[in-house]
């Protein structure tokens, strides 16, 4: 396979911000989470729990509660009063409705999913009818004295329970008063705290309410009576969320420390029908506040103030070994926020509301395996490139030359055009852009530079040809009649004659660019599309998708290759459908046709297609380097996956030339140093 | 566990009923109603969470009820039998008995079932049984014989197995019993005789019978004190047949053997009965609940006033007569756990209820074997019994032994006892050996000459007692002060109370050191260190100097100089043990056995101050030579762990500290237990500190690998 000079690149400064809100779908199996940003996530846990969607966030859009209801609609809700509806085919806001009680601090949708409920920071319950279009506002329930901090409905509608400092009401829905005002204790330890706050309620058919709070209590309340039936305290510190399974015999609950613990419906002794709630099993997972928690009908889903999306199976429901059984921490987004000018060697890397440009360094120096050489010219930071407005950036992308930058919020999009003049940059932003291109979820320049993809949505993609400081609308292509689906990623050929593009869930487009038509559609599998490139010269399209297959198309033939059909044919190796993050990026060797470089957030990948294709005995993964000179012909020779597991995580890797590869990684613990410090436990003493 | 609650009675006013007691106490079709019938002219109905009578009824002056009133579950109305042969029916309308429905039948009546789900039942003295309905429509039709002359019906119960009603019903003739069985889906009786076994001939005063899948479980309560069990086949193979069963012993014991009247049995539920009777012959009626499956008496309650041997249970209550009264005690029987049920402590709580520190070993009559558990044991008495076996007699030696103890000289209960622990154990071993311990003690309370003491050491070393199978040993023990055995008995009984523990302690803290030299103790727990301590060999010095901690954390310099110099000086002071070698064996037994804070703490507190301060310098000499080594424990045999002489520390200080610290000479030894947990808490508090140094360092250390934003490196793929 050969030595690579391989740029690591660790000055990605990113952080994921953390998240506030999780919010499953049964029906669907997919899970919504914002994030303190404002941004809104959909996973598809069906789909190897892909991020299928996201939306970005704003400025001024703190999502406070997040929720699904007649199956299909999320509505989130924020501290800037209003509630939003997502429009999850066009992948945009559908509208934001003004709720007039200040910020909101929680929201639920009915059982029946026709009525929404939101909780105010003046104390108000307001109850919303889902209309098929939007929602309305319908009543107040009785105004409470403070904010509301959670709510939850009666599984049958009829009343539901509101936390705020200090109590819980139980309204009645009908009337919209309240029928029970149940106080809780603000002791903590014997000593009185300030307040308390309450987190988290959870209403249950047989009219218990269990309450979570801020003196790490929690409570099952008797909302028939209003009174206190059992305390379990169980930390020292906040208990922020709690969520509850389906069938009523389990939940789940999070802490400030990190810690998530899971309580089950428990017979008392064996055999007898009386059951109680024990605390049964702990989780540490993560190190800050677990903000919220979810439980899907095998996982408990956590995440919070550290980024990670936890989703823990629980063991005894799952009954098969496959990806459900594994414990998943999801870090880092399932697209790419690096862009690279390979012949520049330039790397745009794209913030929440910035973009950095990057020139990486030289060395003149040679080495042998594993040394790192000294460098030359270290790598400059070139530009920081600020947005102007609140909305957070879609996407970007830099041109393969390097001398055009293109970024997209939700509202606008821009152009740039950068002179470089010795060691100086000059920044000229290409403006009037036409009042079609508003906003992108992808942009892609052809190889040569001539020519700019932007996948809008509603399904559209244009083709704008660039001329020195200006450009052209070529052409438009339209979805077909009746989709309205998005498309979020792109490929073009090197030769420029062919445009891939792929929704979340239709088959992939090829459009001849050229002749500016529908080639042909790539027909469509059970798995999103991770990610998609078209090989120079062949033009074969390989298709990287979440359940981690790979297919590769000839685009001329309008058929899988040959290669594709035996791979599908023999099975990947088990090793390489384990792998829990998905391929995010396939690019290949200009010189070396047979070659494909892919890489997801803990491996990169050559296949070497000349090769014979590993089967279930074969070691997949070659841990140590060779000793001998037999040992390394023998190993070269083993099998197409040629795999390095060196670089972790890793957000972006490509072939600069046929001898250099860049990768960007980020550590973890870089990312951990930039939180806020997690509450500190002693490990020693009382 | 099962409980039982308080009871109350149900009338104010006593039954007129004599010394018989009610009749019966059928349920009303209502919940919590039931209708009791008193053996003169009443019918009552009672409403038990309310204590009062819904409703009275009587016959008239002349007539006298034969059969307890029942309800017809399908027509909410009442049946009653009176002289015999009159049926009466009503419901709760009606006022006058004499007024509402009448049959004469041409038969006697000997009871009326009547269950939920079926329609009454008639069974006739002679042991045929109809159908109310059948009957009602032609009562004066002709009623066949069953069973033959003499023959009388004793008890009968009708249930529902697989929902099909099943009627059996006990005869006796000439002391022999027969169970009859009515099935009314084959309208097959089945005829079958009780075989008592190999028991001599007891009368059996009370029946009770539960389903066990294809099974009627007849449990028979005899007069000799004992719960049989009667397995009777619900679907026999040849029912035209006579058929015989065995009768098995299920527990032993419950109520005295020679009771002549007031004792009943009823099954509640698969693994409980309860039992109405005197538990000792002399003692007053009990009742009590006993689980089946371990054997062990789960409650009980003594009725002062005596009972009628009647009882009766629906639902969660048993009902009885008391004195007078007729008395509804709820119970409550829960699923029991083995450790749930091995046993329940004394504890005295009500004036009239007396818990019974009575046992029984479940292992008895499982058919348990001892196995390969003391093989070597059996190896050796294999051996010997060889020897032995040309002088064994034909009589088996455990009855030849419980002969001895009550009566032959010491010298010839050793004898015997070596004879009978020779042989190979039977099942029974566990009881026997129990209830020889308890003759000896009988006798020497008889008479307080006799002291067999070889024997008893003898018994305690088989290792197969416990507290609970001989209760009078220990008090024995403590009243004779008779430390050896005493050691022996905390060392082998896994089941002493804390009060006996703390009454040892007592005896071993004040026990003069003179007595305890002539007695011959176990060292085996302490026979190093008091001797090097005496000799005031204190060259392990320099070891002291790193205890208190491990090796691993004391790199915090100054932390550990400040803690080198607290155990030195307290070393000094008490390099030499404050108690002989003999009390140190002694007070070790105490620190190895079992407890539980919440019982122990109670009665520390009566320990007089100063054998408090012995105690507790004691244990802290015992800790400051535990701290001389690196493993933190003490050398010999069967030493005292640190975390037992760290418990009996705080236990002793949590009961007495107000006493302790009044008193001068505890001064100097609190004073270097504060010093100690002083320091132990600055270690912690330094360990937190180093914890975060730590941190960073490892920080930094990250920091140095990582930090490096950008290389370029050579990678070569293979």
């Amino acid at each position: 396979m050969g030595e690579f000079k391989v740029h690591r690149v660790r000055f990605f400064n990113y952080v994921p911000s953390g998240i506030r809100c999780v919010a499953y779908n049964n029906q669907t199996n997919r899970l919504a989470v914002s994030r303190t940003d404002g941004t809104v996530e959909i996973y598809n846990l069906s789909a190897n729990y892909f991020q299928e969607k996201f939306f970005p966030g704003h400025e001024s859009r703190a999502t406070e509660a997040l929720c699904w209801a007649n199956g299909q609609r999320l509505f989130s809700a924020g501290l800037n009063g209003e509630i939003i509806e997502y429009d999850l085919q066009a992948l945009n806001i559908k509208y934001a409705v003004d709720a007039f009680g200040g910020p909101i601090w929680s929201m639920a949708a009915s059982p029946n999913g026709s009525q929404l409920l939101v909780g105010c920071e003046d104390g108000s319950v307001k109850l919303f009818q889902i209309t098929p279009d939007k929602i309305q506002f319908e009543r107040n329930f009785d105004r409470q004295k403070s904010r509301i901090l959670s709510l939850s409905w009666h599984p049958a509608g009829t009343h539901i329970a509101a936390g705020s400092i200090d109590y819980i009401s139980v309204f009645d829905v009908k009337s919209g008063s309240a029928i029970h005002k149940m106080l809780v204790d603000r002791q903590y330890m014997g000593v009185s705290k300030r307040k308390c706050i309450i987190w988290g309620v959870a209403f249950l058919s047989d009219g218990t309410v269990i309450s979570v709070d801020s003196a790490g209590k929690v409570q099952f309340w008797d909302s028939a009576t209003g009174t206190l039936v059992k305390n379990h305290l169980i930390a020292n510190t906040d208990v922020q969320s709690i969520a509850i399974s389906d069938q009523e015999d389990s939940f789940v609950v999070g802490t400030a420390e990190g810690t998530v613990f899971h309580f089950q419906l428990v017979s008392v002794t064996s055999n007898s029908s009386e059951k109680q709630w024990v605390r049964t099993k702990p989780f540490q997972h993560h190190t800050h506040d677990v903000r919220a928690v979810a439980h899907s009908p095998i996982a408990l889903i956590s995440g919070g103030t550290d980024t990670h999306l936890v989703i823990r199976p629980l063991m005894e429901k799952v009954e098969v070994k496959n990806y459900d059984a594994a414990l998943r921490k999801i870090t880092f987004p399932h697209r790419r926020l690096v862009s690279c000018a390979k012949k520049k060697q330039l790397l745009l890397f794209q913030f929440a509301h910035h973009l950095e440009l990057w020139r990486l360094g030289s060395t003149v120096a040679t080495g042998k395996n594993g040394d790192t050489l000294p460098l030359s010219k270290n790598a400059d930071h070139l530009l920081h490139l600020k947005t102007k407005g609140p909305e957070n950036i879609i996407c970007s992308c830099i041109s393969p030359c390097g001398s055009w930058i293109a970024y997209s919020t939700a509202s606008r999009f821009f152009l740039y055009r950068l002179n470089y003049e010795h060691d100086n940059i000059n920044l000229q932003r290409v403006s009037k852009m036409p009042a079609f291109l508003r906003s992108a979820l992808q942009i892609l320049f052809s190889e040569d530079s001539t020519k700019l993809f932007v996948a809008s949505n509603q399904g559209s993609v244009h083709v704008i040809r660039l001329l020195e400081g200006s450009f052209k609308h070529l052409h438009t292509f339209q979805p077909q009649s009746g989709t309205v689906e998005s498309m979020c990623l792109l490929a073009v050929s090197p030769d420029g004659n062919w445009l891939a593009a792929s929704g979340t869930s239709a088959g992939v487009h090829v459009y001849n660019v050229k002749q500016l038509k529908l080639h042909c559609t790539v027909p469509a599998y059970n798995f999103p599309v991770t990610a998609l490139a078209i090989a120079p010269n062949t033009n074969n399209l390989v298709i990287a998708h979440s359940d981690q297959q790979v297919f590769e198309y000839s685009i001329p033939d309008k058929q899988y290759t040959q290669w594709s059909r035996t791979i599908q044919k023999q099975g990947f190796h088990h090793l390489w459908l384990q792998r829990d993050t998905p391929i995010t990026h396939i690019s290949f060797h200009p010189k070396r046709p047979m070659h494909i470089l892919l890489h997801d957030a803990y491996m990169f990948c050559i296949i070497d297609k000349s090769l014979p294709l590993p089967n279930d005995k074969t070691l997949l993964y070659n841990p140590l380097p060779p000793t001998n000179e037999s040992d390394i012909i023998r190993r070269r020779t083993a099998h197409a996956f040629k795999i390095s597991k060196k670089y972790k995580p890793l957000l972006f890797m490509d072939l600069l030339d046929e001898r250099t590869l860049v990768a960007v990684e980020r550590p973890l613990d870089d990312i951990i140093a930039q939180l806020p410090p997690p509450i500190k436990k002693k490990k020693f003493g009382t | 566990m099962a409980a039982l609650e308080e009871g109350f009675t149900l009338t104010a006013v006593p039954l007129g009923s004599g010394p018989d007691g009610p009749l019966g106490v059928e349920q009303s079709d209502k919940t919590d109603q039931f209708l009791v019938t008193d053996s003169g002219r009443t019918v009552i109905l009672y409403k038990v969470s309310d204590q009062k009578p819904l409703g009275s009824w009587s016959v008239k002056q002349g007539q006298i009820i034969t059969c307890p009133a029942v309800c017809n579950f399908q027509t909410g109305e009442y049946i009653v039998v009176h002289d015999n042969k009159v049926l009466r029916i009503w419901n709760n309308e009606d006022v006058n008995l004499d007024k509402v429905f009448k049959a004469t039948l041409s038969a006697e009546v000997y009871r009326i079932h009547s269950i939920q789900g079926t329609e009454p039942l008639v069974l006739f003295k002679e042991g045929a049984i109809r159908g109310l309905e059948a009957l009602l429509a032609e009562p004066q039709q002709k009623i066949e014989t069953v069973i033959s002359d003499e023959e009388v019906i004793k008890w009968t119960k009708f249930f529902m197995v697989f929902r099909h009603p099943v009627l059996i019903f006990i005869t006796e003739k000439h002391g022999n019993y027969f169970a009859y069985v009515q099935k009314f889906n084959s309208r097959i009786l089945s005829k079958y005789t009780l075989l008592l076994g190999q028991e001599e001939k007891s009368v059996t005063q009370s029946f009770s019978t539960s389903v066990h899948r294809k099974f009627i479980s007849l449990m028979s309560l005899s007069s000799d004190g004992c719960v049989y069990e009667t397995l009777i086949p619900i679907h026999p193979s040849d029912p035209e047949k006579n058929q015989r069963v065995v009768r098995s012993l299920l527990l032993k014991s419950v109520v005295s053997g020679n009771a002549r009247s007031g004792v009943a049995l009823t099954i509640l539920d698969q693994d409980h009965v309860a039992v109405l009777g005197p538990p000792l012959s002399a003692s007053k009626e009990c009742l009590s609940i006993w689980n089946t499956k371990f054997q062990t008496l789960q409650t009980s309650k003594e009725l002062p006033q005596g009972t009628s041997g009647q009882l009766w249970y629906h639902g969660e209550n048993l009902f009885m007569l008391h004195g007078k009264f007729l008395t509804v005690i709820p119970y409550k029987c829960e699923v029991s756990s083995l450790a749930g049920a091995l046993g329940k402590l004394k504890h005295s709580q009500d004036p009239d209820i007396h818990a019974m520190t009575h046992f029984v070993n479940w292992e008895t009559s499982q058919g348990y074997e001892l196995g390969s558990q003391n093989s070597e044991q059996s190896k050796r008495i294999l051996r010997r019994r060889k020897i032995e076996v040309s002088v064994q007699p034909e009589v088996p030696p455990s009855t030849q032994l419980l002969a001895a103890v009550q009566k032959d000289s010491e010298k010839h209960i050793e004898v015997e006892l070596r004879k009978f622990l020779a042989v190979q154990r039977t099942p029974d071993f566990h009881t026997i050996i129990g209830d020889v311990v308890i003759g000896l003690l009988g006798r020497y309370k008889a008479e307080p000459s006799f002291y067999p003491r070889n024997c008893l050491m003898q018994l305690i070393q088989t290792r197969v007692l416990s507290y609970s199978l001989c209760p009078g040993l220990m008090e024995f023990a403590l009243e004779k002060t008779d430390v050896q055995i005493l050691q022996l008995c905390l060392q082998q009984f896994p089941d002493i109370p804390e009060s006996v523990t703390c009454a040892c302690l007592k005896i071993f803290l004040s026990i003069g050191d003179d007595s305890l030299q002539e007695t011959d103790i176990n060292m085996e727990s302490v026979s190093d260190y008091t001797a090097t301590i005496q000799d005031g060999e204190i060259e392990e010095q320099t070891e002291i100097l790193q205890n208190g901690f491990n090796p691993e954390e004391d790199n915090c310099e100054n932390c550990a100089q400040e803690l080198i110099e607290k155990p030195q000086a307290a070393t000094e002071e008490s390099t030499s043990c404050p108690v002989t070698g003999k009390r140190a064996a002694l007070l070790n037994a105490i620190l190895h056995s079992a407890y539980s804070e919440t019982f122990l703490l109670p009665h520390l507190k009566d320990i007089p101050a100063q054998h408090i301060t012995l105690f507790l310098q004691y244990l802290y000499f015992l800790y400051l030579k535990c701290s001389e080594n690196a493993t933190m424990t003490l050398p010999g045999i069967h030493p005292p762990t640190l975390n037992q002489i760290m418990d009996w520390i705080c236990l002793l200080l949590d009961a007495n500290f107000t006493v302790v610290v009044m008193i001068p000479e505890a001064k100097r030894l609190l004073l270097s237990l504060y010093k100690f947990v002083k320091s132990q808490i600055s270690i912690c508090s330094e360990l937190n500190k180093i914890e975060v140094s730590f941190r960073e360092l490892q920080k930094l250390n990250q920091e140095k690998t990582n930090r490096e934003l950008y290389s370029i490196e050579v990678l070569e793929l293979f």
